[in-house]
């Protein structure tokens, strides 16, 4: 990949005939975003502390300059998330001045919810898609900026910008509206909503040359150093909760690695990796390509999966 | 030529789409290893054989199951000297209204022609909507051509072929075959006699007009920024042209004409910004502009009726006289038609609105000269239109006062039926 696609918006750039790929990525996403706050009554933000969500943080700065972000962020605790992703979401959020809010579905957790007991397809149903819907209904906001992209998954790769959503959240493949232009049709029915994308057409690399551009600070689990793990196959993870269950024999190893994508952690495999820039991620992934959602485990419970949480809510 | 390239691609059902576009993902990785394995997963569920590279560019599980592709679907890959954001779509049911979409913001269409069928009704069809959606470089991609053991002869007369709508455009012939690789990333040695380059480096190398930056500067304001009393800024996008601190700027529809005072970013205020950045400008005196507004070097016309070529995207038809939405640049207002459409039908219609925009025709401009219809009863995205010219009828305009009261007489009523009844009350009232 050609560092050229780095162009700083400097004066030099500007007279450049051709603005590089990530600046209008960028514009574009500034331009969505800010149609949004204009057309929307609650807009609300979901940060899920990952890459991504650092990316489109840093793409609200710079839309709403010198005004605040227009908007609060929301984040659904599963509970299982890293602790190092809890300290780095209240800084980051105290960082921007932008309101946290942190939504729990405490009832499901009470009632001792977690992957070993109820398995993966049922906690995630519980502890995000339902905390997630929940959330949304509390708050009135009837616009959610995601994180997702085109590029991810074959299902995404139809999603509009704007992603119209029914009163219980759910997506219907067939109503989607036709998006020309940059024209964004924000109308929606009372007790409907949209899910926005503003990096629909950003892959995972430009992610990363973005972050490596902007020098975006992030969660440091994604940079490899040696972790206690446990070693499960291809998948490495780290027993941070206790529910855990130990295999027989089964002891935790000092591996340098890091995460691709950040979920719970009794969910979310690291890879093996040294890399501790994101220079060197970024050689890796030239490298390596496998697509970031492989260590996850929900992904893989059957094929079209991503497809049928979309249709429940899930983003 | 670096940058960003939007594609988009047309053809019937088995001329080789998604053989094609896998193999492009394929060859320039734009596959992830883990879609690689499903899909041969997938490949095995149903007959035994090599990849099926078609399986990459299918999405949703219905699709998959009845083995078609229904809807727009957007690919991502990039080589060394530059990304694509290819546009798939489907060549047959309302291919009209997907070609549509995805040949808006497209700046190069490829037309898949298989070999062994030629020049069909549908392509022709397709390089309409693409011409008419103001695309001017076209690849004419002839496929299966290891069907026709690369007979020279059979290319020619496909070229000689290519659709009249083509002509002023800049298109491009390849001989391929994207089953065996032929032309698409490297040169076919089973091609000697073609000399022109396989489909890769062409678009490694086609003019991406898309942003003008050489046309003049036009700025719809989306948001105006004060978060204190000291600082007003309009925020917005570049849709075409550049701007430098000091310029003269023409503030529409008031046709208030002020200077640039600051080009304001996060990163720091900027001597001169171009198309497509989004930046925050600060106006050097004091006029009223407010989000649907356009900042533009030079004149632009404020008017509320005009000719314009819409694609009809609802199953429910556009009926004359109903008021709609049309969303204009960051504008939206109340717009009713003279003249009716069908789905997927494309029609020159005369379009009043209740306010005045601020336009120029599509030809000049693809952001001021378009605009969507949208159905105020079930907010659904159907029509998009391409302004051709202002309309001054004078024996059918409309007064600005009987304009506004259509616009009053629809906002007024609850439903959109009552809407209709109204806005057809005054029309017959001042019509006969
Ligand atoms: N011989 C040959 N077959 C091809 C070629 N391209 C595609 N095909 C075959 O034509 C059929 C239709 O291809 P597909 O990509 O699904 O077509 P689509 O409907 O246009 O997307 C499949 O059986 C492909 O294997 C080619 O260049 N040569």
């Amino acid at each position: 990949m050609s560092p050229t696609l780095l162009t700083p918006p400097t004066a030099a750039a500007v007279s450049a005939p051709v603005l590089g790929h990530l600046r209008v990525l960028e514009a574009e996403s500034i331009h969505i975003m800010r149609e949004v706050a204009a057309e929307f009554a609650r807009p609300v933000m979901l940060y899920s502390i990952g890459k991504d969500s650092s990316v489109l943080l840093r793409l609200a700065q710079k839309a709403f300059h010198p005004g605040p972000i227009p908007f609060p962020l929301l984040h659904i605790d599963t509970t299982y998330k890293f602790r190092e992703m809890i300290e780095f979401r209240d800084r980051q959020a105290a960082a921007v001045g932008a309101t946290l809010i942190v939504h729990t579905n405490t009832e499901a957790i009470a009632a001792g919810t977690q992957p070993y007991a109820v398995g993966t397809q049922r906690c995630c149903a519980l502890l995000k898609t339902k905390a997630l819907l929940d959330a949304l209904q509390d708050g009135g906001f009837d616009a959610a900026f995601g994180g997702a992209r085109r590029d991810e998954e074959r299902a995404r790769a139809k999603e509009r910008v704007f992603s119209l959503r029914d009163p219980r959240g759910q997506w219907d493949p067939k109503r989607q509206r036709p998006e020309l232009w940059r024209l964004l049709n924000g109308r929606i029915a009372p007790g409907e909503s949209v899910r926005v994308f503003p990096l629909s057409n950003w892959t995972e690399l430009d992610v990363w040359h973005y972050i490596e551009a902007e020098r975006i600070p992030l969660v440091p689990l994604y940079f490899a150093r040696e972790r206690d793990v446990l070693v499960r196959g291809d998948s490495l993870i780290v027993p941070e909760q206790s529910f855990v269950p130990l295999l027989p024999g089964e002891r935790t190893e000092r591996v340098m690695c890091r995460m691709r994508s950040l979920g719970c952690s009794p969910c979310s495999g690291a890879i093996r990796s040294g890399a501790t820039t994101v220079r060197a991620i970024i050689d890796e992934l030239v490298a390596v390509r496998h697509s970031e959602r492989q260590l996850r485990l929900i992904d893989h419970d059957q094929d079209g999966s991503m497809e049928m949480k979309k249709r429940e809510g899930y983003f | 030529m670096g940058g960003l390239l939007r594609i988009c691609t047309a053809g019937s059902v088995d001329d080789g789409k998604s053989t094609l576009i896998g193999r492009l993902l394929y060859d320039s990785r734009g596959v992830y290893e883990d879609q690689l394995q499903s899909v041969r997963a997938a490949s095995r569920n149903r007959t035994a054989g090599p990849i099926d590279f078609s399986l990459f560019t299918d999405g949703l599980r219905a699709e998959r199951e009845q083995g078609i592709t229904i809807d727009v679907a957007y690919r991502y890959f990039a080589t060394a000297r530059r990304k694509f954001i290819l546009a798939d779509t489907p060549g047959h049911e309302q291919y009209t209204r997907n070609m549509a979409t995805g040949a808006s913001t497209a700046d190069v269409a490829i037309l898949l022609v298989d070999a062994r069928q030629g020049i069909r009704d549908q392509t022709r069809r397709h390089a309409r909507i693409a011409r008419l959606l103001g695309i001017s470089t076209f690849v004419l991609a002839v496929n299966k051509m290891d069907l026709l053991d690369f007979d020279e002869s059979v290319f020619a007369a496909i070229t000689a072929d290519a659709p009249e709508s083509l002509d002023g455009a800049r298109v491009q012939s390849i001989p391929l075959s994207a089953l065996h690789g032929d032309n698409v990333i490297t040169p076919s040695d089973r091609t000697p006699w073609y000399e022109g380059p396989p489909l890769l480096p062409f678009l490694e190398e086609a003019d991406a007009p898309g942003f003008a930056s050489a046309s003049p500067f036009r700025f719809p304001v989306q948001l105006v920024i004060r978060p204190d009393a000291g600082f007003r800024g309009y925020a917005g996008q570049i849709v075409s042209g550049t701007i430098s601190l000091g310029d003269p700027v023409t503030a529409w529809p008031s046709g208030t004409t002020t200077r640039i005072a600051r080009i304001v970013t996060w990163d720091g205020d900027l001597p001169r910004a171009t198309a497509p950045m989004s930046v925050t400008l600060v106006l050097a005196d004091d006029v009223d502009v407010s989000r649907g507004d356009t900042l533009s070097a030079g004149p632009l016309h404020v008017g509320r009726r005009f000719a314009a070529d819409v694609v009809w995207m609802d199953e429910r038809p556009l009926q004359r006289g109903r008021p709609y939405l049309l969303k204009h640049g960051t504008r939206t207002v109340t717009a009713w038609s003279d003249d009716g459409l069908s789905l997927n039908q494309i029609g020159r219609l005369r379009v009043n609105t209740g306010r005045p925009i601020v336009f120029e025709p599509y030809a000049l401009n693809r952001s001021t000269g378009s605009f969507i219809l949208i159905d105020p009863a079930s907010n659904f995205t159907a029509g998009a239109g391409m302004i051709a010219q202002p309309l001054t009828d004078a024996e059918r305009e409309i007064g600005g006062d009987v304009a506004e009261r259509l616009a009053r007489a629809a906002r007024a009523a609850g439903t959109h039926t009552a809407a209709v009844e109204a806005v057809r009350a005054v029309l017959e009232e001042v019509l006969t």
